[in-house]
């Protein structure tokens, strides 16, 4: 009755070659920031792991190797377009401008570093995996209803993809055809669980035309294939082509977290083998052929990066304890009876 | 001012709230077309077409999308068909719209209502006839509210549709078309966090909400109750059962659902730590059985009667 095919798209292959025809446009300032994203999001990361090493942060769960995924569709969003991620994307906070030392305030388990800037309509962190795709159903629904232009984004995993909740918002914006593109970073691993067991189809992409939708997977650590899936994706949004689901084919290289040992479930062969696709070097290998790159600038890049990371560090650190009271002021919009005798 | 029923009134107060703003709008199985399994929302999606929504049939999906809506800008209402196919919902209401604000450290709110027929009274199948407050009174961040007449019910839904917070509107359905009163044309509302005394007396307080506050009225003959309608379950007014307890001593709380955990224990648990010493009596708790609750032939069994409470009348009076 009705035939499917799912398409891969790949553009800059691990040599850093890329696929010209199908390259998106971006201009060489386009590329550096894209090169300078990559470089920042990863820095933050190790220092992360490293912060929590030295007992100055929280349990945290790393984006290491993700980072083409993250960067490459945050960098396609508008700044009014909605987003509404998981615990995996701190890649996506960076690329949208978010406060660094507010990240590491939140990882540090104080609630003030996801009080959102003003300025920008990323959601908090969620953690129970797979529950807030409905929530960027909701707001696209929002926004259809209020005829605006605003697109919504909603960022999860393979293991995500399991849930029930992945089920019902999809289903709800086929119905309803609302600008939303759902971004499944599949990076192989749910802590232990391998991709083959969290699903028996063949890709998560699929998934979409049971809904009445496409879904395509990209090389999700192609900075340019998911770049530009995304950016056709927010554009069908946009004007009123309804849903899609893009899934990332990615790979995680660390632990689930840093209270998790990936070691116990998953062998070193199985990390080395993705090492040869780390998305940096590819695209550092195509900006050096394209006369972009130099070992200078990749210097310079990290020096300027880490003096920044260093500083915003400092500023996380030196910033005033959380107030007690915020426990119970942010619970309503007024305090209760109750409250008002537990503040007294 | 017309004589309506409380499907009557809630569907005025769903119409008069889209009509003042475009931002509240209906979401929910069969509330577009059909205008809902009680009617509650016939007309609305003639009137309202880009305000009422039929979704499909996925509570927990209705639920976050709700919670998308409300934290984008608009006021959702969302219909949850029973009470018993509202746990499909937890997980959205407990883990996401409780704690948005908080989450966001109040960036992002989440003015959601969740509307749900619950209680017994109409000898439907089995899940149609829950009575789990309780669960909800649980969670902070969450507003509970349960109207006992027409007149309330409107005021306190436009309360609620108004409300900065998220609240689970719990609608008895033995009510729905059990009384008419008056009920004003115009815009009015009813508080939240405000219990309403109906009758005023010196003996015994007599605490309830919803269905089993018509019991309650049927069961006093007699005796000198002071009788609270809770309306809103949390946060609940402290203030006024208190005032009532320092003057009569006696404490009887009366709801269908089970005992055990049930909302009784919350007021009981208060009531003795705030006013031992006003107490003449024991606190008696009027409730549903330890059971899971039956089905039609048997549904009359279950939920408390007017001897029962009539019984606890008395043995609070022994003191």
């Amino acid at each position: 009755m009705e035939k499917f095919e799912v398409k891969r798209l790949q553009i800059l292959d691990e040599k850093g070659n890329a696929d010209t025809g199908l390259l998106p446009t971006l201009s060489d300032s386009d590329l550096k920031k894209l090169f300078e994203l990559l470089i920042l999001s990863r820095q933050f990361d190790q220092r992360a792991l490293q912060l929590h090493a030295e007992g100055r942060l929280g349990t945290y769960a790393s984006i290491l190797g993700q980072e083409a995924s993250q960067i490459g569709s945050a960098y396609a969003l508008e700044k009014t377009d909605w987003v509404f991620p998981s615990f995996r994307e701190m890649g996506v906070y960076i690329t949208l401008g978010y406060p660094i030392w507010m990240l590491f305030q939140y990882w540090t388990g104080d609630e003030r570093g996801m009080r959102t800037p003003d300025d920008l309509n990323i959601f908090p962190v969620s953690v129970p995996v797979g529950t807030h795709p409905p929530h960027a159903v909701g707001a696209a629904f929002a926004s259809k209803i209020k005829g605006h232009r605003t697109a919504t984004v909603a960022y999860f995993g393979d293991g995500g993809s399991s849930k029930g909740d992945f089920h019902e918002s999809l289903n709800i914006a086929g119905v309803h055809r609302l600008p939303v593109v759902f971004i499944c970073q599949n990076n192989q691993w749910a802590i232990s669980l391998p991709r083959e067991k969290q699903t028996a189809a063949k890709t998560i992409a699929q998934k979409a035309y049971s809904y009445g939708f496409e879904g395509i997977q990209v090389d999700g650590n192609d900075v340019f294939a998911v770049y530009k899936a995304t950016k056709d994706a927010l554009v069908k949004a946009r004007t009123g082509g309804g849903p899609t689901l893009i899934e990332c084919f990615t790979y995680r290289m660390g632990d689930h977290t840093t209270a998790d040992d990936a070691s116990r479930y998953r062998s070193k062969d199985d990390v080395e083998k993705w090492k040869a696709r780390d998305p940096l070097l590819r695209l550092k290998l195509y900006m050096e052929r394209k006369g972009l790159w130099t070992q200078q600038y990749e210097d310079e890049v990290k020096k300027k990066v880490t003096d920044f990371v260093d500083s915003e560090i400092k500023k996380h650190e030196s910033a005033a304890m959380p107030e007690p009271n915020d426990i119970i002021n942010f619970t309503y919009s007024a305090l209760t009876q109750r409250q008002k005798k537990e503040l007294e | 001012m017309a004589r309506i029923n409380m499907v009557q009134a809630i569907n005025l107060a769903l119409k008069q709230e889209m009509e003042r703003d475009k931002d509240v709008v209906l979401i929910g199985e069969d509330v577009g077309k059909d205008g809902g399994v009680f009617r509650i929302s016939e007309g609305l999606m003639e009137k309202f077409p880009n305000q009422v929504f039929d979704a499909p049939l996925a509570e927990s999906g209705i639920a976050g999308v709700a919670v998308g809506m409300a934290v984008y800008g608009l006021k959702p209402v969302a219909e949850i068909q029973f009470m018993g196919f509202i746990y499909a919902c937890i997980e959205q209401i407990f883990s996401h719209a409780s704690r948005i604000r908080s989450r966001s450290r109040g960036r992002f709110t989440c003015p959601l209502v969740i509307r749900t027929p619950y209680g017994l009274g109409i000898k439907p199948p089995e899940l149609h006839s829950e009575s789990t407050e309780a669960l909800f009174c649980h969670m902070p961040g969450i507003k509970v509210v349960v109207p006992s007449s027409p007149y309330n019910a409107k005021g306190l839904l436009i309360s609620a549709i108004r409300d900065p917070d998220p609240v689970v509107f719990l609608e008895p359905t033995r009510l729905y078309r059990l009384i008419k009163e008056e009920v004003p044309e115009n815009d009015y509302t009813v508080p939240l966090g405000k219990a309403r005394i109906v009758q005023e007396g010196k003996d015994i307080t007599v605490i309830a909400w919803g269905s089993m506050l018509h019991r309650v009225l049927e069961s006093i003959e007699g005796f000198d109750a002071e009788v609270i309608d809770l309306m809103t379950l949390r946060p609940y007014d402290e203030e006024t059962i208190l005032n009532s307890v320092k003057k009569t001593g006696r404490v009887v709380i009366v709801h269908e659902a089970t005992r055990n955990c049930g909302f009784g224990a919350e007021l009981s648990a208060f009531t003795a730590e705030d006013a031992m010493l006003n107490l003449k009596a024991p606190i008696i708790r009027v409730t549903g059985l330890d059971a899971v609750i039956p089905m039609a032939k048997l549904e009359d069994y279950y939920a408390p009667s007017k001897e029962k409470i009539v019984k606890a009348l008395k043995k609070v009076m022994e003191y």
